[in-house]
């Protein structure tokens, strides 16, 4: 991992950078699981972010350069209100600025994908024209996809785990072992390899 | 004189030599005293003459340690455990007595005699069993609470057993008893027996009373005098006075310290006592220890082996078997049953006591005696033999039945997640934070003009030096989770980090520390994390006169916690060099230098106007400019 002190250096970039933002993760039995199952992936590089900032001050400079140095940008999050946590929010704010991931001179991110891993209380049934929330997951994610798109990412189809506060441990297994091979599917064989080298 | 100089020169002396020896042989020191005793012995080396009145002056030991007892037992502390003591303890008395009983009785001693030998081994011993249990972890545990429940009983049981103990005389009937066993000589035999039992409430009265309304207060008054000796001598003195009082209106001394301690557990000395008297304790207890080696009849023992191997066996499984079968008609899994009964198999300290008190009643002949004192002693000594052989046993039994649910309990025994030393303006407050947030702590200052202002809002704080490693251990450091250092002297705050780091190297250790420097010396002496005392404070006013001069509140948040990651960051930096005056001090205005550069950035960017209040910078401000510009042209 990069130096947060020294700064934008463009180091040899590598592997997944997973993200997670979960202000209660101790309470969370989906988002917990998920992260255990795909954090310890050799190529990985975990970030929680309500560990790492609890008093919300990120720090953009590090976080700026974790970005750099990563081929995939992965956000994991359990769905607040039809859109990301706050901290997660505010990371976005403070860190994807006009000029480093977007807009004029910002190309920092061109070219990498952006994966989104979202769980929802609700059953899939309710993300629906008819159903309880009105819309589906993809019209909720349109944000994020926007921002690939603005950011030259590309835009990778989401992981969704639907009603992760009722799942049984055997079926919450299931998914986290889903989750782990959609994360290893991400990792540029040839990065991997490289990394292992140094 | 002289005399009396020879024979402290040699019990010392015995000590000496025969306890490290026997405690590196993994015998325990009970066994070096023991084992000591007999060789100065008048049976082999014959370097001690008067062993009966050493003896009464050892006794003092039994004493002591029935005091401390009480001081562990909290009336509430009873009231939880009331189960496992009347319980548990009174059937494992009851029933180890009477299965001893009835094996002698089939061994053919008179029914009299048998019942006082299963009385008198139904002891277990307390000292053995406790520090049996620490070693092995099992102390907390609900093993460790039934043994404790039943040691307690059995402490509790010697004093009827003092009066009931002559009755079985087989002798001369009505063998004068002298109340007690320590010592003897009431005061008040001659009164009438109204006036007798008027006494008797009125010392037992007094030795409550005192405790509550006298002895705190002038704990109280010792402590703010700052004299060490003064606070020890008069915790001595307390214990000799009620063991005075006692044996004038001719109760036991024992129940008298037991009864002291009890009403002292609830107070904020009680850590403080414990620590005081214990060197007392282990001293005097080894002591008696010595004088009941001495007394072993060697020859006799020598001459009749068989007899006492077969004593000594019979003794163990009998007290195991009684002990597991009420375990387990009590509820206890098979598991906890067995150490339960492997710890308390041995025979007791107190039968050391009730021997040569029964040989003095004419209850039990002095051959058997001999040879029971001599059992027990083997006894004792084979207890941790025993403890290798369950835990073997116990791992047989794990392999053949693979989910073995491991003692788990719950593990409310008093015991303290978390030790807070020093209770000042700074230690409150990280303790309501723990407290608030379901931690169970014990608080430890030696400000007593502190403690009482803290009482008075119902806090329970102790009273003591935490740099002193015997009050953290009776703190419970041994098994808590973590200490906080918030002592408020500089010098004591490092002295106690190292010395707690030295001794529990398992304890989580964080320490308030005066400014970088101190901070330094507290990680480089094992603090696992420091806080500078005044850096978050100090930082709360930066932000806060930040608003005042007009910065919006977020925006003068975001100031100071831009300055504390920095400082922090420098503050690991610089860890390295610390103790390197020159290369420290070079380094330390580099870091100056950045910070200022860094703090300069920021404040750049956060310029007012700027970023027109959205987090993006201008460049986004003079892009969408352009691109209006260009629409309206086009």
């Amino acid at each position: 991992m990069t130096d947060a002190s020294t700064g934008f250096v463009a180091p040899a970039t590598s592997g997944v950078l997973l993200v997670l933002a979960h202000p209660a993760l101790e309470r969370s039995r989906a988002n917990r699981a998920l992260a255990k199952a795909a954090k310890g992936l050799s190529g990985v590089t975990f970030k929680d972010l309500y560990e790492i900032y609890p008093d919300f001050a990120v720090d953009i400079e590090a976080e700026q350069a974790a970005l750099l140095a990563h081929d995939v940008i992965a956000l994991q999050f359990p769905l607040y209100w039809y859109s990301t946590p706050a901290l997660m929010k505010e990371w976005l704010d403070l860190v994807w600025l006009h000029g480093f991931a977007y807009g004029e001179g910002g190309e920092a991110l061109k070219g990498k994908k952006l994966f989104v891993a979202c769980s929802t209380g609700a059953s899939a049934k309710a993300y629906h024209m008819h159903g309880y929330n009105r819309f589906s997951m993809d019209e909720f994610l349109r944000p994020l996809e926007q921002t690939a798109h603005l950011c030259g990412m590309e835009w990778e189809t989401p992981f969704v785990v639907h009603g992760a506060s009722v799942k049984d441990d055997a079926a919450l297994k299931a998914e986290a072992e889903r989750y782990k091979a959609r994360v290893a599917s991400l990792l540029p064989a040839s990065r991997v390899s490289n990394k292992a080298e140094t | 004189m002289e005399n009396f100089l020879t024979q402290t020169l040699v019990y010392l002396g015995a000590a000496v030599v025969s306890v490290p020896i026997a405690k590196r042989l993994g015998l325990g020191s009970v066994l070096g005293y023991l084992i000591a005793g007999v060789v100065i012995g008048p049976f082999a080396l014959g370097l001690v003459g008067e062993q009966a009145d050493v003896m009464k002056f050892a006794e003092f030991g039994v004493v002591i340690l029935l005091f401390l007892i009480g001081l562990e037992v909290q009336p509430s502390m009873l009231w939880d455990m009331r189960k496992a003591i009347f319980g548990l303890g009174g059937a494992q008395v009851l029933g180890t007595a009477l299965a001893i009983a009835a094996a002698s009785l089939a061994l053919g001693l008179p029914w009299q005699t048998a019942l006082a030998v299963g009385l008198v081994l139904a002891m277990s011993s307390t000292a053995i069993v406790l520090q049996t249990l620490d070693e092995k972890g099992l102390r907390q545990g609900p093993v460790g609470r039934a043994a404790f429940g039943v040691l307690l009983l059995q402490d509790l049981a010697v004093i009827p057993m003092f009066a009931l103990l002559p009755l079985l005389a087989t002798g001369a009937a009505g063998h004068a008893t002298d109340g007690g066993g320590h010592g003897g000589g009431s005061l008040v035999a001659h009164l009438p027996i109204w006036a007798q039992t008027l006494s008797v409430f009125a010392a037992v009265g007094g030795v409550i009373g005192g405790g509550r309304y006298l002895v705190q207060p002038l704990f109280r008054f010792i402590a703010k005098a700052r004299l060490r000796e003064i606070f020890v001598a008069a915790a001595l003195l307390i214990v000799v006075a009620v063991a005075s009082v006692m044996q004038i209106v001719g109760l036991s001394p024992a129940l008298g310290a037991f009864l002291a301690g009890v009403v002292l557990a609830e107070s904020e000395f009680r850590r403080e006592l414990e620590s005081d008297i214990e060197p007392f304790r282990g001293l005097l207890l080894g002591l008696f220890f010595i004088t009941v080696g001495a007394g072993v009849n060697l020859p006799l023992v020598a001459s009749r082996p068989l007899q006492l191997l077969g004593i000594v066996v019979g003794l163990m499984v009998l007290k195991f078997i009684v002990m597991y079968g009420i375990a387990r008609l009590f509820g206890a899994p098979k598991r906890g049953a067995m150490a339960v009964a492997t710890a308390l198999a041995q025979g007791g300290e107190f039968a050391f006591v009730l021997l040569s008190f029964t040989v003095g009643a004419g209850v039990i002949g002095v051959q058997l005696a001999a040879l029971l004192t001599a059992a027990v002693a083997v006894s004792m000594a084979l207890t941790p033999v025993a403890m290798i052989l369950y835990e073997r046993v116990a791992a047989l039994m794990d392999a053949a039945i693979p989910d073995v649910v491991p003692d788990t309990g719950d593990f409310d025994e008093g015991e303290p997640d978390i030790i807070i030393a020093g209770f000042g303006r700074f230690g409150q407050i990280t303790g309501r934070l723990l407290q608030a947030n379901g931690f169970k702590s014990t608080v430890l200052d030696s400000d007593i003009e502190q403690i009482e202002l803290l009482q008075r809002f119902g806090r329970r704080v102790h009273y003591g030096d935490a740099t002193r490693l015997d009050l953290l251990r009776a703190a419970g450091a041994e098994r808590a989770r973590m200490l906080i250092v918030a002592v408020d002297d500089r010098e004591k705050t490092v002295e106690l980090v190292e010395t707690a780091r030295k001794a529990f190297p398992n304890l989580v250790i964080l320490a308030r520390a005066w400014d970088r420097r101190h901070a330094y010396d507290l990680l480089a002496n094992g603090a696992d994390a420091v806080e500078r005392e005044t850096f978050e404070s100090a930082l709360a006013l930066g932000a806060t006169a930040l608003q005042k001069l007009g910065f919006r509140a977020h925006r003068a948040h975001r100031a100071a916690a831009f300055f504390r990651r920095h400082d922090r960051r420098v503050f690991e930096e610089l860890r390295p060099m610390w103790g390197q005056e020159e290369a420290y001090i070079l380094a330390s205005r580099d870091a100056a230098k950045t910070m200022d550069r860094l703090l300069d950035a920021d404040l750049h960017r956060m310029r007012p106007g700027d970023a027109g209040g959205a987090w993006d910078t201008a460049s986004l401000d003079e892009e969408l400019r352009e691109r209006a510009e260009q629409e309206g042209a086009g």
